[in-house]
């Protein structure tokens, strides 16, 4: 690789701040930015997952035009996959805040908190950043290939500019490495106080939240109100109970 | 070290580091990184990037955040409560008749949400009371509600064969329709189990008292009509429009998210926070899996390119098996997956290291695709990590314990394993819709396809061009 320097130096750049995160985990102004960092993916990640909306109506704009009224678009096949893209790749660094990506968790759910984040902290270390380094690096040169040819889509015959989409990879894999480094900090948090720190939440699982309400309220409880007032009644009260733990500063088992 | 031995260490050390519960896409991300920097240095990067590129433009994966959206609209559409109780009314007849009453809407529900969890405990906390105020025994009443939730991942239109179509690279149209039949009989088969025990035992499963039982018919129609037909006439123009070739399972899944929409804004539950919540759910999951997809797609290459693949196949082909021990080994090594592993995983990594070898057996990859489907039934309900078990515990009433829950599941997991061998045994389950639906002629599997044989006439040597001589 040319750029050999730049990657070192960056790559030196990442270990600082994975440093200082690490030595001033307990400081205000490290968890401040962090916190930033925690809402920063969010933001990105919430406003990327409307594009859901966007691409039903698209495909569905699409098949109406070409069913009903035989006049086919010219980029709803472009458009579709562009937003899917979109849509997956922006949640990934909100997906990690909100402990979303899936982990073969049989033994992990057993291990003490403070265990669960030593593992954790290692393999950020190990497996994590220099992966998603390579990701952004390499996706860097991957998008500035495409912008050097200002490259359009082959497949629709409006065929429109990939490189924008192909930005991505870059811009994600740098969020990614942001949100590590949170996570990380938030390992180090949990070595030393025994328990996770909170996590931002906005919204859970059903399932989640309806376990949350049985465990708050008794499960008995919560059947007599669903036999009361129907699920509306449940999905309510769920809903209410996770506003509470949302709310409530106290440390939270993320698997619970 | 040798290509093979690096990929045969990659496999080996995956599965160890799986264990140690990191998120498993950027395990896998990692590890391949790893060995393909030390099989092909720097061209991995690029095999990195073009691989995620891969996922991000992929066709068939668009349709997963459609479907995942669909279900979490109907998740909140206020629709279960109504359902649960039309059918309860419907089936009021029957012995059994509540466990009869719990599957079919946890059948036709789990079918239009596709998530076990929201079933399980929704009805856990619906039907599951029901049945033991009315005398059921517990452990039916939890096996019945567990296995009844577990549904939606196999009946199409179906996430769980999205996925498999995308990583074995088979039309998801075929397995939709080759699903839909073996789907429907294991559901049919649990309500075949409960009527037998209903008359059979019927302390397990006591009849409800007659006034209960004999509802006038234009009651049972109305209740029908106003939450059973709607979301069945959804899900089955959904399926019907694919599996009849009307729309591509994306587009079936955009007007399905579309109809979800309407269905709960007719049933007054569709507001502002409810779709807020969709949304943001739906780009959660949809990036779990589609990231786990990036990893194990550039796992498998360097997997693949280190010829780790090729020492797997040889050494099973070594192995003194047939086509019908070889789908016992391989059903059975997915089964015990299925006990620690959920089965994102399973379909995603390790689905993948069966597939070329199904080719050397003879069994189409759309039949082992069912099985696996049907197998993965059992991942949810068999212990230690039972997830619509300890769903279900969690909204249990604290005297029914975990063990009871276990023991209940058991019947049902017995149903799954016959419900295989049938299809086995009778591989028109699964072939005959398809087959029927796109008459070209699948080619048997193992049988001399177009490519595989020379042309009539034999090839014709191609004409060399001359050129001219330039003096």
């Amino acid at each position: 690789m040319t750029d050999r320097w730049a990657v070192l130096s960056l790559a030196l750049v990442v270990a600082a701040a994975i440093i200082v995160g690490i030595v001033f985990a307990e400081r205000a102004t490290v968890k401040r930015v962090l916190l930033g960092i925690d809402r920063l993916s969010t933001f990105i990640g919430q406003a990327g997952s409307w594009t859901i909306i966007a691409l039903t109506l698209a495909i569905a704009y699409d098949v109406s035009a070409r069913r009903f009224f035989r006049a086919p678009t010219d980029w709803g096949y472009d458009v579709s996959y562009m937003l899917y893209g979109v849509l997956f790749m922006l949640a990934g660094a909100y997906a990690l805040s909100r402990n979303g990506h899936v982990r073969g968790d049989f033994l992990y759910r057993n291990f003490r908190p403070s265990l669960q984040a030593k593992f954790d902290l290692t393999l950020y270390i190990l497996f994590f950043f220099p992966a998603i380094m390579a990701f952004m690096i390499a996706g860097w040169h991957f998008f500035d290939s495409s912008f050097m040819q200002n490259e359009r889509s082959s497949v629709s015959p409006t065929g429109p500019l990939v490189w924008p989409f192909k930005f991505l990879i870059p811009l994600v894999g740098f969020l990614l490495l942001l949100q590590g480094l949170v996570e990380v900090v938030r390992c180090v948090q949990c070595i030393r106080s025994g328990e996770w720190p909170q996590r931002l939440s906005d919204v859970e699982e059903l399932e989640k939240q309806i376990l949350a309400a049985a465990e708050a309220k008794g499960a008995e409880a919560l059947a007599v109100e669903m036999a009361r007032g129907g699920e509306a009644a449940v999905l309510s009260t769920a809903h209410l109970s996770e506003d509470r733990a949302a709310r409530d500063p106290g440390p939270r088992h993320p698997h619970s | 070290m040798s290509d093979p031995a690096l990929g045969l260490t990659q496999l080996l050390l995956f599965l160890f580091f799986i264990m140690l519960g990191f998120p498993i896409a950027f395990t896998l991300m990692a590890m391949g990184l790893f060995f393909g920097y030390l099989g092909m240095q720097e061209r991995v990067f690029d095999l990195l990037v073009v691989r995620t590129y891969a996922v991000m433009a992929n066709d068939v994966l668009i349709s997963i955040p459609l479907f995942v959206f669909m279900g979490y609209i109907i998740e909140r559409a206020n629709i279960l409560d109504r359902l649960f109780r039309s059918l309860q009314l419907a089936s009021g007849g029957l012995p059994g008749s509540l466990a009869v009453a719990t599957l079919a809407t946890c059948a036709l529900f789990a079918t239009a949400t596709g998530i076990v969890g929201a079933v399980v405990t929704l009805m856990g906390l619906l039907a599951f009371p029901a049945m033991l105020r009315a005398g059921y025994d517990p452990k039916l009443a939890a096996g019945v509600t567990c296995a009844g939730g577990c549904l939606g991942i196999l009946i199409p239109p179906s996430i769980m064969l999205i996925l498999y179509g995308a990583t074995a690279g088979v039309s998801v149209v075929q397995l939709y329709a080759a699903a839909f039949i073996p789907g429907v009989s294991l559901a049919l088969l649990y309500m075949v189990y409960v009527i037998g025990i209903g008359i059979l035992r019927p302390e397990m499963a006591p009849r409800l008292p007659p006034e209960e039982r004999n509802v006038p018919i234009g009651k049972i129609v109305l209740a029908l009509i106003t939450s059973f037909f709607p979301l069945a006439f959804l899900i089955a123009s959904v399926l019907g429009s694919i599996i009849m070739g009307l729309a591509t399972p994306s587009e079936a899944a955009a007007m399905g998210s579309l109809g979800s929409i309407i269905l709960a804004v007719v049933y007054r539950a569709f507001t502002w926070t409810k779709l807020k919540e969709s949304v943001f759910l739906t780009a959660r999951t949809s990036a779990m899996v589609c990231w786990l997809f990036v990893g194990s797609y550039i796992f498998s290459s360097v997997f693949g390119y280190l010829g780790g693949q090729s020492v797997v196949e040889e050494f099973v082909k070594s192995l003194p098996l047939n086509s019908f021990t070889f789908m016992l080994l391989a059903q059975a090594i997915i089964f015990i997956l299925g006990w620690p592993l959920e089965w994102t995983e399973i379909i995603v990594i390790f689905v993948p290291i069966f597939l070329p070898l199904l080719d050397d057996f003879g069994i189409s990859p759309i039949f082992f695709g069912i099985m696996v489907a049907l197998n993965l039934q059992t991942s949810f309900l068999s212990p230690p990590v039972a997830m619509a078990c300890f769903y279900l515990k969690g909204v249990a009433p604290p005297s029914v314990r975990l063990e009871d829950i276990f023991k209940g599941c058991m019947p049902f997991i017995y149903i799954v394993v016959f419900c295989m061998l049938m299809v086995y045994a009778f591989p028109g389950l699964v072939t005959w819709l398809p087959e029927t639906l796109y008459s070209a002629e699948a080619p048997a599997p193992g049988a001399p396809g177009l490519l595989d044989a020379a042309p009539a006439g034999g090839f014709q040597e191609q004409e060399e061009i001359r050129l001219p001589a330039l003096n």
